[in-house]
């Protein structure tokens, strides 16, 4: 059963045809890299996984739930995918550890030193544990969005979808959180990954899709993708960023 | 302490200055209740202002508008001379003047909420819903927080805007620094004159706000510095 399973998507804000009749399926643990330029519709595709973004036409089936106009579907998957954002969306008021164990005290019922101590388990993981007391301001953009994957992972989800995370990054901070997105990918988490940084696509995506003007253009695993890309809109946008 | 006034500064002058300081507690108290009556009912406004629910925003908007748009004195005439009238009641200028200026002031507040709630930026809304919180949880724990600073210096500047519109409640008989001085100033005394009269009312109308004034722009640079 595929973890993602999208049928015949549309979304139309206003006007504008965000989303074309998008077919769209991720396998359990299967790693996808969504490309293409700014307005294409990348965001807005993951962004209807979780329910952030309401699809106008279509089906979407995650992990087995559909979601539909209900509450509680939304719910239910929202609890099995996390979301990483390009401009981390950390609490301000809270601090790291607090950012990661708010969702665990409030709505999973664990006690705070339960909490805790999963919340550290998950900082750690992301090498980031020694700056736990510290405000999200304090922090570099790197370090945020580090904890902003740790808070993500401490819901433990079955699929992350991370939409453009080292975009608003300083140049030198990129690397640590690819880093951080490598790893993951080497212990078998599911993810889709909006990203314009393609040596780590290639790296670690099973396989690329390139997406214009709201349509899947092509979808091909790494090599195939670089090395002979089919369509002639995919060979424009790459011989653009591959110079 | 009447006697005091009355020794230090003649008979007239002494004791006009007692009964407008005297007359200034009910303005206080007239304020204080608008306030805090006026904060309750906002508090429900803006959490209606922001349902969910679209016929639930519908109301509380309507409600902002209709009483935003009312000048406050068509309120006081309403509360303390229409409605009792048309429905053939009786009402204290109190209630009348309080339930007034409670309207008035839960519509006004609930705005200024309803602006802090929607300076919290999108993304904080997007992160709680991407972690699965639930909407009472989110509001408690990720917006109001942050709402807080931006609506924490617009509602203690809104007192000023209070204890000034309670002034108008004389128009309706309630008995405060505004209707007492109204009153000396009409009255055919040596030493009560408007011009006497009415630069005293503006200074402990002044001592009132000028404290609130000072206190909601010291919570305002505290809130800028905090956002840098």
């Amino acid at each position: 059963m595929p973890i993602v399973s999208m049928k015949a998507v549309q979304k139309w804000y206003g006007d504008y045809h965000a989303l074309k009749d998008v077919d769209f399926s991720v396998e359990q643990g299967e790693r996808v890299v969504i490309c293409g330029p700014s307005g294409s519709g990348k965001s807005t595709l993951i962004r209807c996984i979780n329910g952030l973004e309401t699809c106008d036409a279509g089906s979407i089936v995650v992990n087995g739930i559909e979601l539909t106009q209900r509450a509680g579907s939304v719910a239910k998957i929202r609890s099995v995918v996390g979301m990483v954002f390009q401009q981390f969306n950390l609490f301000p008021h809270l601090s790291a550890l607090e950012n990661c164990t708010l969702a665990l005290t409030e709505e999973l019922g664990l006690t705070q030193s339960q909490a805790d101590e999963k919340a550290m388990q998950y900082l750690s993981r992301v090498r980031i544990a020694d700056q736990a007391a510290k405000r999200p301001a304090q922090l570099s953009g790197g370090q945020q969005q580090r904890v902003a994957i740790a808070r993500a992972l401490c819901l433990e989800p079955e699929l992350m979808l991370f939409d453009e995370p080292t975009s608003a990054l300083d140049p030198e901070m990129i690397s640590e959180v690819l880093e951080t997105m490598v790893s993951l990918a080497e212990d078998g988490m599911s993810m889709i990954c909006v990203t314009h940084e393609l040596g780590f696509a290639r790296e670690v995506a099973h396989r690329i899709i390139f997406m214009d003007e709201g349509a899947l253009v092509e979808a091909r695993d790494p090599i195939g993708f670089f090395e002979r890309p089919e369509n002639p809109r995919t060979k424009k946008f790459l011989s653009k960023i591959l110079r | 302490m009447k006697e005091l006034l009355i020794d230090l500064m003649g008979a007239p002058l002494g004791t006009i200055i007692f009964q407008l300081v005297f007359a200034a507690q009910f303005t206080v108290y007239l304020s204080l209740i608008a306030f805090i009556g006026g904060g309750m009912a906002a508090i429900f406004i803006t959490l209606a202002r922001i349902a969910p629910y679209r016929p639930i925003r519908s109301v509380a908007t309507g409600y902002i508008w209709l009483f935003q748009s009312t000048p406050l004195l068509m309120l006081l005439f309403l509360c303390g001379l229409g409605f009792p009238h048309l429905f053939q009641f009786q009402i204290s200028p109190w209630t009348a003047a309080s339930v007034a200026l409670t309207i008035f002031t839960s519509a006004y507040l609930a705005e200024v909420w309803r602006g802090a709630i929607g300076a919290v930026e999108t993304g904080q809304w997007e992160a709680s819903n991407a972690l699965n919180l639930r909407y009472v949880v989110m509001l408690r724990r990720i917006i109001i927080p942050q709402a807080v600073k931006f609506g924490l210096a617009p509602t203690v500047g809104f007192l000023v805007q209070i204890i000034k519109g309670t002034s108008l409640a004389y128009i309706i008989g309630f008995q405060d620094l505004m209707l007492i001085g109204k009153r000396w100033a009409n009255a055919p005394v040596d030493g009560s004159e408007p011009f006497i009269i009415f630069p005293i009312m503006a200074v402990l109308y002044f001592c009132l706000c000028y404290p609130l004034a000072l206190f909601a722009r010291q919570l305002e640079q505290k809130a800028l510095a905090r956002g840098q």
